[in-house]
């Protein structure tokens, strides 16, 4: 039996660039009769950054949340993947005891090793147990998860490092179709949009043609970082990129506007006004 | 690249069993398959793809390995780890890497991505969390690239994507000392480690 109450760490981007991502996280946990609380005062999990340049660093940042869960008693619920994967593999590499004396030394906290994170994926996965009010009918939905959610695979949640099905069963459950593809967990160029963005066009555009190649009408993602980089630089034809939660917010009947479908670069509204879903 | 294959092995190289100690990974389990390089999305970029920097760290070849473009290229998607039949994470390897190039205070490859990783870092001990413009506008004032990514400002600031000004978060005064405490460790020991 899964929690109905969570710890709920949004992370920084939640909060600017993927405000959207936020609300609808929250809008259909509420629908779900799932508990979000927020934790208090959080701060920046160190993202690619501080694990880039210091391993400790890169593990204090992290194990600072994993207190505050803790103080919490109760497991942490994280939407956003790189921060997710951040306080996951802390928590994991934590399990070091000379690393954990180490870091505790320095943060404090009991047993910030023994806090259970999730990411919100995992949290929603296998609660649509009733058809839902709006069924996503007609839709054809490319489920991306990139890195952050996968790798390394006995660690994170990904079921399959390769070919996970987690966020294409959630999709199937409120009547999406999935389709097949190759480049569910290829990387997106993460973050490297100011330092080198010819790279991040390249894997970006490359994911992008495979999408639309297999025949999808949006992407769904569970990353900011990958939304942006697959959202905000498309040349031609266009396709749409939501959160998973907000595609979820629509199958339970919550507006396009509640669900600021309008944030994005590449307007899904009239792809989905189309289907007769908006 | 002729180098990596004309060299001899140097088995007892200080830097290969630096990083085999601070990442606990075995390079000489790698057998050269390429895996690594072939999932690699970002090998096609780097001076030396992940298999030739595993190559350079068995030969001794330490300077090759400290200075490629590859150990700042690296995403850490944890392809290469995930598919290695030796079961090397080899992302860790690039990461251990970069950690000592830094140490040794080495010119990085890629110097823009060093300076990024900077500011980010400086943003949040200041102020706790992530401000996204200013971060965009200290990296191009700091990188001399006035103009990149200037591009999609006007459509961020329409979408209110990006708030204007800075906000310290109410943790931030406890994060500065969180990077204080670590900095000073660092200074003694090398990652506060000493196991």
């Amino acid at each position: 039996m899964k929690s109905s109450v969570y710890a709920y760490y949004p992370g920084c981007t939640l909060h600017s660039t993927a405000r959207e991502y936020d609300v609808s996280a929250r809008l259909v946990c509420q629908a779900l009769g799932i508990e979000l609380r927020e934790v208090r005062d959080w701060v920046c999990c160190g993202a690619s950054s501080a694990h880039s340049t210091s391993r400790l660093l890169g593990l204090v940042l992290p194990a600072r949340e994993l207190k505050a869960a803790e103080e919490m008693e109760l497991p942490l619920a994280v939407a956003c993947a790189m921060c997710y994967s951040r306080l996951k593999l802390a928590a994991h590499e934590l399990g070091d005891r000379a690393m954990l004396e180490l870091v505790k030394g320095i943060v404090g906290g009991d047993h910030p090793e023994a806090v259970e994170v999730v990411h919100l994926l995992e949290v929603l996965d296998g609660r649509i147990d009733v058809p839902p009010k709006r069924p996503l009918t007609g839709l054809k939905v490319a489920c991306y998860y990139g890195c952050l959610l996968v790798r390394p695979q006995g660690i994170l949640y990904g079921d399959d490092t390769e070919r996970p099905q987690a966020m294409d069963r959630l999709m199937q459950a409120l009547g999406a179709e999935t389709v097949d593809w190759d480049f569910k967990t290829e990387c997106c160029g993460a973050s490297l949009p100011l330092t080198r963005r010819d790279i991040v066009l390249t894997l970006s555009h490359r994911l992008l043609s495979h999408a639309r190649q297999a025949g999808a009408d949006c992407i769904a993602v569970a990353c900011p970082m990958c939304h942006s980089n697959l959202d905000a630089y498309q040349r031609e034809k266009e396709i749409p990129v939501l959160y998973f939660t907000q595609l979820l917010g629509l199958a339970l009947g919550l507006s396009p506007r509640e669900l600021l479908l309008n944030k994005h670069f590449v307007d899904p509204v009239p792809m989905l006004k189309a289907k007769g879903l908006a | 690249m002729d180098k990596v294959s004309t060299v001899s092995p140097e088995p007892s190289s200080g830097l290969r069993l630096l990083v085999e100690k601070e990442s606990g990974q075995r390079v000489l389990r790698c057998y050269q398959c390429g895996k690594c390089s072939a999932g690699c999305p970002v090998a096609y970029a780097m001076d030396l793809g992940p298999r030739h920097i595993m190559r350079a760290l068995q030969l001794g070849l330490e300077d090759e390995a400290l200075h490629s473009s590859a150990i700042w290229l690296c995403l850490f998607c944890q392809t290469c780890s995930a598919r290695c039949p030796n079961k090397i994470d080899i992302a860790l390897v690039m990461e251990t890497l970069r950690h000592l190039a830094l140490r040794e205070g080495r010119r990085p490859a890629e110097k823009d991505i060093q300076l990024f990783h900077r500011i980010f870092l400086g943003l949040v001990q200041r102020l706790g969390r992530v401000h996204e413009l200013g971060l965009g506008a200290l990296y191009n004032l700091l990188s001399r690239h006035p103009l990149a990514n200037v591009t999609l400002l006007p459509r961020m600031v329409a979408k209110g994507k990006l708030s204007l000004f800075p906000k310290r978060a109410k943790g931030a005064a406890e994060v500065a000392k969180l990077f204080a405490k670590v900095r000073e460790l660092e200074k003694t020991s090398p990652l506060g480690k000493e196991q």
